[in-house]
């Protein structure tokens, strides 16, 4: 009984008085701000859970490598974060050859932040004689091919060694140094790493300043 | 019989609903040849819904077990082979319908107003489409599906600023990996699928709601009022059409005049596509690529990397430009652009029939560069490709834009106002 004169003394007020828009409208916006706020709260799990798992992170720690026994003029792959990393004792040869061609290239200085501050030189390395690469062309994804003794020159004359990529034929030089004209738009990757001692090379971080 | 479905039509609309939409839906009498292939894309996405249902009760998403469930079903599984194939080989028959589909539409200008959101339903349809059937290739974890994956992945790296974390965020991992594998399968099993069949209806709906188009363009639903008796067809149509329009003596009902013409295309079809099922369902390498018979490895790059056939002219343009960013603008360009055509086309004209003589020759020259660019980012990097690309993605763009000056003051022939007998 008493619902009912509620509900007959609210209506009889609604038709009597004009309606509070100004109410109205603060509790529309508000209540939709609110439920926004809600759904974005709600989006973030769904989204949060294509980052990469802590399992996925763990897998992506540092690895320590033996260097001693690599041959000069050989390269190694190891695997850092599901990624081949190369591993190349270079020769003083080719070493040489660094600064012969670097009018062809598109960032012979290394310009770019495609390495950590202690690679920015010629060599794109700590040591002069390892150079240290993540083997992923910079273009998308393939792992380029290492052409050596001469086999290099087929893709850019009077140079006898260096990188091509079989997907889109990018080619990079021994210190990983992008050539002209190809679709790379970039120098390899360095990685960051350290020298425990001489023989052995933690990739993955820098040794603390 | 019938007070049961009386009772039944009394509380869910069946009848009115297939009357509406099938038995008296008003189609042009003048469909030709190329008006089979929106219903053979039906049948495809049904043999693609129930085909990818059975490969799901055996396949295992994860990187260690992929490939070998994939060799597990054509192996052991009674029939396994062939309900795979008919998914493989379903995959690229969706797209060869798609496409003749789509260009169909191009030539008759079914894209032109009324039909706008018609054909961007449609290309959404498309695009979708191409998410699915790649996230699709990634899961027998190949060689090419690891390979293919780490290319068209790492595209999103050039966005600026977000990119290489958006790519991380995708992969779920820092490459390629299980984690992505099993992503991509949830996505190509239930939220890509849903998603299609979603659009498929509002494609259908749109498509009822204007009416379809013919190769002649002209219009069947006339003002109402305008027709004498004796122009109006003497089929039972739906008084849903008949109500707002009168509707012109060009038309049959849908069935069992269309069904018909379609199910003799359908049975050309089955021809076509049992010939490739059985006799050649890797189709030379074209349908299923060789590397993908060797299971993923990430140390090892195919000499080769190429996408299946249906995304190659798009990869051509990716190639084409020397600049990674303009390069993957340029593709994803390549795809707006026809998701723009209903409006870079100003002409009111909508058949090639009685337009000028310059748009067929830009129709075929479009079709033939989409062919050629086909060839060139689905075959191995020459020197002469290069300059090949460039020119074929500036003539890929040029239909466009040429599209867009003559539409406006086009030369075109009469029109007539019914269907010519």
């Amino acid at each position: 009984m008493s619902n009912v004169s509620v509900d007959a003394t609210e209506s009889a007020h609604n038709e009597n008085q004009p309606e509070n828009n100004t109410r109205r409208r603060f509790l529309t916006v508000a209540t939709s701000v609110v439920g926004g706020v809600g759904v974005v709260g709600a989006a973030v799990p769904f989204i949060a859970s294509w980052n990469p798992s802590a399992k996925a992170k763990a897998a992506g720690a540092d690895v320590e490598v033996d260097i001693s026994g690599i041959e000069p003029g050989q390269l190694v792959r190891v695997m850092w974060r599901s990624k081949p990393v190369w591993i190349v004792r270079r020769t003083p040869e080719i070493l040489e050859e660094l600064s012969a061609h670097e009018d062809k290239l598109k960032d012979p200085n290394s310009e770019a932040e495609q390495q950590p501050t202690f690679a920015q030189n010629r060599f794109r390395s700590m040591k002069e004689e390892y150079l240290i690469l993540v083997g992923i062309c910079t273009h998308l994804g393939c792992s380029p091919q290492h052409l050596k003794d001469g086999a290099f020159e087929e893709y850019v004359e009077g140079v006898p060694d260096g990188f091509f990529c079989p997907c889109h034929g990018s080619k990079f030089d021994m210190a990983g140094r992008v050539f002209q004209n190809v679709p790379a738009p970039l120098n390899l990757v360095v990685p960051p790493y350290q020298f425990v001692d001489d023989t052995n090379i933690i990739i993955g971080s820098e040794a603390e300043a | 019989m019938n007070a049961f479905l009386g009772w039944i039509e009394d509380r869910i609309p069946l009848m009115r609903v297939a009357n509406m939409h099938a038995i008296q839906y008003p189609a042009p009498k003048n469909m030709n040849f190329w008006y089979v292939f929106g219903f053979l894309a039906t049948i495809v996405l049904v043999n693609q819904i129930v085909t990818g249902i059975w490969l799901t009760m055996n396949f295992v998403p994860s990187s260690e077990g992929a490939f070998a469930s994939v060799e597990y079903i054509m192996r052991e599984i009674d029939y396994g082979w062939i309900i795979r194939y008919m998914h493989s080989t379903g995959a690229s028959a969706f797209f060869i319908v798609v496409y003749m589909h789509m260009f169909r539409g191009m030539i008759y200008g079914s894209y032109q107003k009324p039909r706008e959101l018609l054909w961007v339903f449609g290309m959404f349809i498309y695009l979708a489409l191409m998410a699915e059937a790649f996230m699709g290739y990634v899961l027998p974890w190949g060689q090419m599906s690891y390979w293919g994956a780490q290319v068209i992945v790492s595209l999103f790296g050039a966005i600026p600023v977000v990119g290489p974390d958006l790519v991380v965020w995708l992969q779920g991992d820092y490459v390629i990996s299980g984690a992505t594998l099993n992503r991509f399968f949830a996505l190509h099993v239930i939220a890509l699928p849903l998603v299609i069949v979603i659009l498929v209806f509002l494609h259908i709906i749109a498509l009822h709601e204007v009416g379809s188009n013919n190769p002649d363009g002209v219009a069947i639903k006339h003002k109402k009022g305008s027709l004498p008796e004796s122009e109006k067809t003497k089929y039972e149509i739906h008084e849903y059409y008949t109500s707002k329009y009168d509707i012109a003596d060009d038309v049959l009902p849908f069935f069992p005049h269309i069904v018909l013409k379609d199910l003799v295309a359908f049975c050309v079809f089955l021809a076509l596509f049992t010939y490739v099922l059985f006799f050649a369902p890797e189709m030379g390498g074209k349908f299923l690529e060789h590397p993908n018979f060797e299971i993923a490895n990430p140390l090892k790059t195919p000499e080769h990397i190429f996408p299946v056939w249906y995304f190659t002219p798009f990869y051509a343009i990716l190639k084409a430009v020397p600049d990674k960013l303009f390069g993957v603008l340029a593709m994803f360009g390549a795809i707006a652009a026809l998701f723009a055509l209903p409006w870079v086309d100003r002409g009111r004209v909508k058949s090639w029939r009685y337009r000028c003589g310059l748009h067929k020759v830009n129709l075929i020259v479009f079709a033939i560069v989409f062919i050629f660019l086909g060839y060139l980012g689905g075959t191995p990097q020459e020197n002469w490709k290069i300059v090949a690309s460039q020119v074929a993605t500036i003539m890929y763009f040029g239909f466009f834009i040429a599209l867009f000056l003559y539409s406006k003051n086009e030369n075109t022939k009469p029109v007539p106002e019914r269907i010519p007998k």
